[in-house]
């Protein structure tokens, strides 16, 4: 069995002593930064990012795993305590979790939520094995035709998917794939938007921008909302289940794995419409719909679990294509450029321990969310409860010393400074940032590709519509954007993401 | 101004997009095009300026048309504290060090929330958290934020040699 070959490779190679510390260390911060109310994950691996530049590839990507796991593993723990969920795909666990939380039986919620983020963890653990590698061969006979419209077909899927004015999202991916080009031009060696200031001669680091948009910005509109703020977390007693609720979560739990591993795997789908999607799909068929939004265990179960599978579940095209379909997808492939790797097929053929390696590391740090996490409760209970007018000066220590070390300068500290302003004012606007990270990171690779696609065409633009592979991608990206507005689809996409 | 624009969120972001995207094409108006085939400096970002011009007309032109809420107000007391805070920590740090940096990041920042108000209690947490972060990330990850800073350092270092 190849594949049992393969998952015993990434195992040995995630079960070294030094590879289970980080993995611990990433999981532990990631919960720790996580539970602060009004942090999401893209924010929290931000911060955190820095800390791992200085390990070995395979280490640094599994502790960013875990600060992944745990990052959101800490947005469903506040999301159920307090009622404040630091990101879009925990906002329908808060429905009902916190009315469980309300009624007493918050550790149970806790426990049903990270037994169904397991189940989840461990299924999608195991498609990524089975499928990754055949994408990952498929994707080895693209050309850089295929390549740039499959990341135009990526570009589009996240903003189709995702909430929001699609005019806007396209804006955004675009202005984010003008940020992504200041710097030195790869080919040409020419300085683009660098304004003759060194410190922009090779482009603004990705956790600036990171940083700055979803950071700073968010603290500056948290900030503004202060005063509503309930803190005060509800008691964990009772960490067990029954077994009524382990009867009860079985099927929620298998259906949001199902629903939440294939919106993942799209590229562009991800856990905010699978968490949505769940909830509404237990809500039509469960026995208990009555009990919905009153501390249903269903309303817990399904959406966490599908939260848990679309998340990870967008490791698929970011491990097999170098496709980012998420903010956080987008970090990730930043930190492996950093590294030195090239994300993409070739990842998996060239590197087979880093990548069986992340794989089984993906398992072991759901695991370890479990062990952590249940016995640790009482330490985030204490860090929910730290006032939020205590706690965001500090996160905004531990964002600048962050951005500072990244080169030593304090030149990224103004520009984070820059993009925080950027990000309060587009948040202001309703003009998503998520698609401009996404662009961002994208930008030079689809330059590279249209540019070399484009030279062995000599220079006909019609190589992106005549080759079929390139063709269909291409196609469907277009069928995409006229689903959106068609009339219909655009009130179905509304209400899937108007749950509550 | 409110009677014409019916959707002040499409104005607003409309007109960011116009303005970056005239800005890109201005700054990039001396990258060398180059031809399709071989593409210079100057290709990608044209045509990205140009789509970015394009998208912000549109949604100008959506601004004038369709209805949409309102922008609330800029919360301008948090924006320019926590901005400025953040700012002037980076000014801060390569001239008095690390400690007036945090001291000024915390308390400044802090002012924006509504509960500021002195409290020894969380003045002694913040010196607890100089001590932390000088050991944790100074001398422990040795990230290179000077203790001392140029200013200090002529008539501090002397006094206190393991702050160097």
């Amino acid at each position: 069995m190849e594949l049992l070959d393969n998952l015993l490779l990434g195992l040995t190679a995630a079960m070294t002593l030094q590879n289970l510390w980080w993995c611990l260390v990433g999981c532990f911060l990631g919960t720790a930064i996580g539970v602060l109310p009004g942090l999401g994950p893209t924010a929290t691996i931000a911060m955190l990012l820095p800390a791992t530049f200085g390990l070995p590839p395979l280490a640094a990507l599994i502790m960013l795993a875990g600060i992944f796991y745990g990052a959101q593993y800490g947005g469903s723990t506040t999301a159920i305590l307090v009622n404040l969920p630091g990101e879009t795909s925990s906002v329908v666990t808060a429905l009902d979790g916190y009315q469980m939380a309300r009624q007493g039986k918050a550790g149970r919620a806790l426990a049903i939520a990270a037994i169904a983020s397991l189940f989840a963890g461990t299924v999608c653990t195991l498609m990524i094995a089975l499928f990754a590698p055949p994408l990952a061969e498929l994707a080895l006979r693209f050309g850089p035709a295929e390549y740039f419209s499959l990341m135009v077909l990526g570009l589009v899927a996240s903003i189709v998917l995702a909430n929001g004015s699609i005019l806007h999202a396209l804006g955004m991916i675009v202005f984010g794939l003008l940020l992504g080009l200041v710097g030195t031009d790869v080919n040409s060696g020419a300085q683009r938007y660098s304004f003759d200031m060194p410190e922009l001669s090779d482009g603004i680091n990705f956790v600036i921008v990171a940083m700055g948009v979803f950071g700073i910005g968010e603290i500056i509109a948290n900030l503004e909302h202060q005063g509503s703020r309930e803190t005060l977390a509800a008691k964990v007693t009772g960490l067990f289940p029954t077994r009524e609720d382990f009867r009860r979560m079985i099927a929620p739990t298998l259906r949001g794995t199902a629903l939440g591993s294939f919106l993942g795997i799209l590229p562009g789908g991800g856990a905010t419409l699978a968490s949505f999607g769940a909830y509404a799909l237990e809500k039509k068929v469960s026995k208990n719909r009555h009990e919905f939004g009153k501390g249903a265990v269903e309303g817990v179960a399904a959406p966490e679990s599908a939260n848990n599978a679309g998340a990870q579940m967008s490791f698929i095209p970011m491990l097999t294509l170098g496709i980012p379909s998420n903010p956080v997808m987008a970090l990730m492939i930043g930190a492996m450029i950093i590294q030195g790797i090239q994300p993409g097929p070739s990842v998996i053929t060239e590197q087979p321990t880093l990548f069986w390696g992340l794989i089984a590391s993906m398992w072991v740090g759901n695991l370890m969310l479990l062990i952590l996490n249940l016995p640790l409760i009482g330490i985030w209970v204490k860090m929910i409860s730290v006032p939020y007018h205590l706690l965001f000066p500090m996160i905004l220590v531990f964002c600048v010393i962050g951005v500072f070390s990244l080169s030593n300068s304090t030149f990224d500290i103004y520009l984070m400074v820059v993009f925080g302003a950027l990000g309060y004012i587009f948040k202001k606007l309703d003009a998503e940032p998520a698609p401009m990270l996404l662009g961002y990171i994208l930008g030079p690779m689809m330059e590279e590709y249209l540019r070399r696609a484009l030279l062995i065409a000599k220079g006909d633009p019609t190589v992106l519509v005549t080759r079929p592979i390139s063709a269909t991608m291409l196609v469907i990206a277009a069928l995409l954007l006229a689903l959106v507005f068609l009339p219909s689809f655009s009130s179905t996409r509304e209400e899937a993401f108007k749950e509550s | 101004m409110e009677t014409v624009v019916k959707g002040p969120k499409d104005f607003w972001t409309g007109l960011i997009y116009v303005m970056v995207g005239i800005a890109a094409l201005w700054f990039g108006s001396e990258y060398p095009m180059g031809t399709a085939g071989r593409m210079g400096p100057g290709y990608f970002p044209k045509v990205l300026a140009v789509i970015l011009l394009l998208l912000g007309i549109a949604s100008l032109v959506r601004s004038f048309l369709v209805e949409g809420p309102p922008v609330s107000g800029l919360a301008f007391t948090p924006l320019l504290l926590v901005l400025g805070a953040c700012a002037l920590f980076g000014f801060i740090i390569p001239r008095l060090g690390l400690a007036a940096g945090l001291v000024v990041l915390c308390v400044m920042s802090a002012a924006a929330s509504d509960q500021f108000r002195f409290d020894p209690k969380i003045a002694l947490g913040l010196v607890g958290l100089i001590i932390v972060c000088g050991l944790v990330f100074v001398k422990g990850l040795g990230v290179p934020i000077p203790l001392l800073g140029t200013w200090l350092e002529p008539t501090l270092g002397p006094i206190f040699p393991w702050l160097r």
